[in-house]
């Protein structure tokens, strides 16, 4: 592997159509519950402990060479609102067109012809890391990192919030994004021998709400 | 896996000319321009004019609402399903430029859902002079803007005004009544894009959308030549 295709995997100038995506923020502003830098640390904090451990854990067992279609079937599994789903599927397909242009590889023209509307997108993510020569490790981080930089972003748009506070942020949460990633490696690398119910099933029922009730809007900045 | 159950492969990464099943796409051409210099009425005026002999569909890509692609609906110049709104997280010029992959999946799936298509119109939001497309989204594109919207654009330049395929200067039915001097900024628009074309219209006047139109057929000419 290269240390370098991690850095060109996580730069968020990807171009695998997160942008368009708040993960969840653009409701929250909405519903009042980010108003700052705190309320947004303590967003993504939720966000990491939750959605973004999931996804961790799914991309780490993808990259470690878990079959992908009972992962998708576990992402689905841990992922209640129809809404969230669908966001899921479509940036997944979205990053498996990004990676087979930039990391080209049987595995994931394979995945692509088996899911041609998308597979969840952690699992591409950790195909991706897999046919970048990227381990589940790298995915993990690849994954923690996303479900809160996605949302800090979001925000500097959504608040015009001072975009220095938005990095520090991150900054300030990065031992978090370690542990999570750890615990994450650590439930994937069980699934061979336990299978999938190992895999972590952290929800948070207000990111689900909230991703319904965006989806109605007729009005918004971001796609979810 | 049962590979015989996809028998064309996995769809196309890019803007490659053929089709999984190896048939010849379509023609994709990209409208972008300043907010409000006409971008969706010529969208429309072009599927009046086209839709009668062409394949048509419409992509639009919004800033924060879905307007354009309801303003098309409403005025039906194309069945809705023909028409796709894509959400640019308020960044229109990234969905067109920087990260197309939402973008090339409404293409794809628009002549999957309602092909064989001769033509797709990729309507950018309203952005700014700096708006243009990728080569990996659209074949050509068109940048739109008005007289109204200040007679120095074409002086500015930038790369919308200066590499845009076709540059149209709309609503010159306004000049009069806006001061804007219409010889000036052909001549400005000469000197910044020596040779590329540029089509002066007023959507108002009986010849309408004509000039880009036949513009648009000449490309598609050569496209399917």
């Amino acid at each position: 592997m290269t240390r370098t295709a991690l850095l060109v995997l996580a730069d968020g100038r990807f171009p695998a159509g997160g942008h368009a995506h708040s993960g969840g923020a653009e409701a929250a502003v909405k519903a009042g519950r980010i108003t700052g830098a705190q309320s947004l640390e303590a967003f993504c904090r939720g966000r990491l402990h939750t959605a973004g451990l999931v996804a961790a854990a799914l991309a780490a067992a993808a990259a470690g060479g878990v079959d992908p279609a009972g992962l998708d079937a576990a992402a689905d599994a841990r992922t209640p609102s129809p809404a969230l789903r669908a966001t899921a599927r479509r940036l997944g397909r979205q990053l498996m067109r990004a990676a087979r242009a930039t990391w080209p590889s049987d595995e994931l023209d394979a995945v692509a012809r088996q899911f041609p509307k998308g597979a969840h997108q952690p699992v591409v993510l950790g195909l991706t890391a897999r046919a970048a020569g990227l381990g589940p490790a790298d995915a993990a981080y690849c994954a923690v990192y996303e479900s809160v930089s996605g949302p800090a972003t979001a925000v500097v748009r959504l608040l015009s919030l001072d975009p220095f506070e938005a990095t520090a942020v991150l900054a300030r949460l990065a031992p978090e994004l370690d542990r999570v990633a750890d615990r994450a490696v650590t439930s994937a690398s069980a699934v061979p021998a336990e299978g999938l119910d190992v895999l972590p099933a952290a929800s948070a029922p207000l990111l689900e709400i909230g991703a319904e009730v965006h989806a109605a809007w007729p009005v918004r900045l971001f796609a979810s | 896996m049962h590979l015989d159950h996809f028998p064309h492969g996995p769809a196309a990464v890019g803007a490659d000319a053929r089709r999984p099943d190896g048939s010849r796409r379509a023609l994709r051409i990209g409208l972008g321009g300043p907010v409000g210099s006409g971008k969706t009425a010529t969208v429309a005026a072009l599927c009046r004019a086209l839709r009668d002999r062409l394949s048509l569909a419409v992509v639009t890509n919004d800033i924060y609402t879905r307007e354009d692609a309801e303003f098309l609906l409403r005025e039906a110049v194309l069945p809705p399903e023909r028409i796709t709104a894509v959400e640019t997280g308020a960044c229109p010029h990234t969905a067109i430029r920087d990260d197309i992959s939402a973008n090339l999946e409404a293409v794809e799936d628009l002549e999957d859902e309602v092909g064989p298509l001769d033509l797709i119109l990729v309507e950018s939001g309203g952005d700014n002079l700096t708006a243009t497309f990728s080569k990996g989204l659209v074949d050509a594109q068109i940048f739109v803007i008005d007289v109204a919207g200040g007679d120095d654009i074409p002086r500015k330049g930038g790369p919308g005004v200066t590499t845009a395929d076709l540059l149209v200067v709309n609503k010159t039915d306004l000049a009069p009544h806006v001061g804007s001097d219409l010889a000036r900024m052909a001549a400005d628009a000469k000197a910044q894009r020596a040779e590329l074309p540029v089509v002066f219209q007023s959507l108002r006047s009986e010849h309408g959308v004509a000039d880009v139109a036949a513009w648009v057929r000449a490309r598609l000419a050569a496209w399917t030549a």
